[in-house]
């Protein structure tokens, strides 16, 4: 489960049976602060993400569980578009002992 | 399962329906610093996103369960496509010796 944008589409006309009307985008892994990080891959769509978008994936047997049809070959799939992202690095490097006085 | 800190939430509308009412959170993942560390825990590698089933929030020390089986039978879902998912909101973690 990663976050990523999407730089692009694929067409296929002919695909396996079951993924028919599924989208498939180029999307290119981003962090939590919006750098990329890795190599683009192609995802199934599930969300109407078009392109620049942000989007959250999650990849391997999860991603096939997301599509209509349960049991085709896709190993990365888009599950959300991002509207937000709240991040603080600096809370991973608070100490351990800090634990307990983080409030809600 | 890996030990990590929440370090904030990712927010989505238009997403997958059995995402519907689950908070999304990242968490930087944490190792035992070792003997020479500053910390007991220092992060490791880029934070990942998990769902979150512990009312986990930004600064929390979690317990992030990582299969997807585990976490289908956990939620008695047959099909449900998350990978990663809070279980726990750590209270205090005990490595002798690591640094304090």
């Amino acid at each position: 489960m990663f976050l990523g944008r999407v730089i692009g589409t694929v067409v296929a006309t002919r695909k396996y049976e079951g993924l028919e009307g599924v989208r498939l985008l180029v999307v290119q892994p981003v962090t939590a602060l919006g750098d990329d990080k890795g190599a683009p891959l192609v995802a199934a769509d599930t969300t109407q993400a078009g392109p620049g978008e942000l989007v959250h994936l999650v990849t391997s047997r999860e991603a096939a569980l997301a599509m209509p049809e349960t049991f085709v070959p896709v190993d990365a799939a888009i599950v959300g578009i991002v509207d937000a992202v709240n991040h603080d690095p600096r809370l991973a490097q608070a100490r351990i002992q800090a634990q307990t006085q983080v409030t809600r | 399962m890996l030990l990590g800190r929440v370090t904030g939430q990712v927010v989505s509308t238009l997403k997958h329906k059995t995402y519907a009412g689950r908070s999304l959170m990242i968490v930087q993942p944490l190792v035992p610093g070792g003997p020479g560390a500053t910390d007991a825990l220092v992060p490791d590698g880029d934070p990942v996103l998990a769902v979150d089933h512990a009312q986990s929030g930004p600064g929390d020390l979690v317990l992030v369960l990582s299969e997807g089986n585990g976490i289908r039978q956990l939620l008695g879902e047959k099909v449900l496509p998350i990978r990663r998912l809070i279980v726990g909101v750590v209270d205090a973690v005990d490595l002798p010796g690591c640094a304090a």
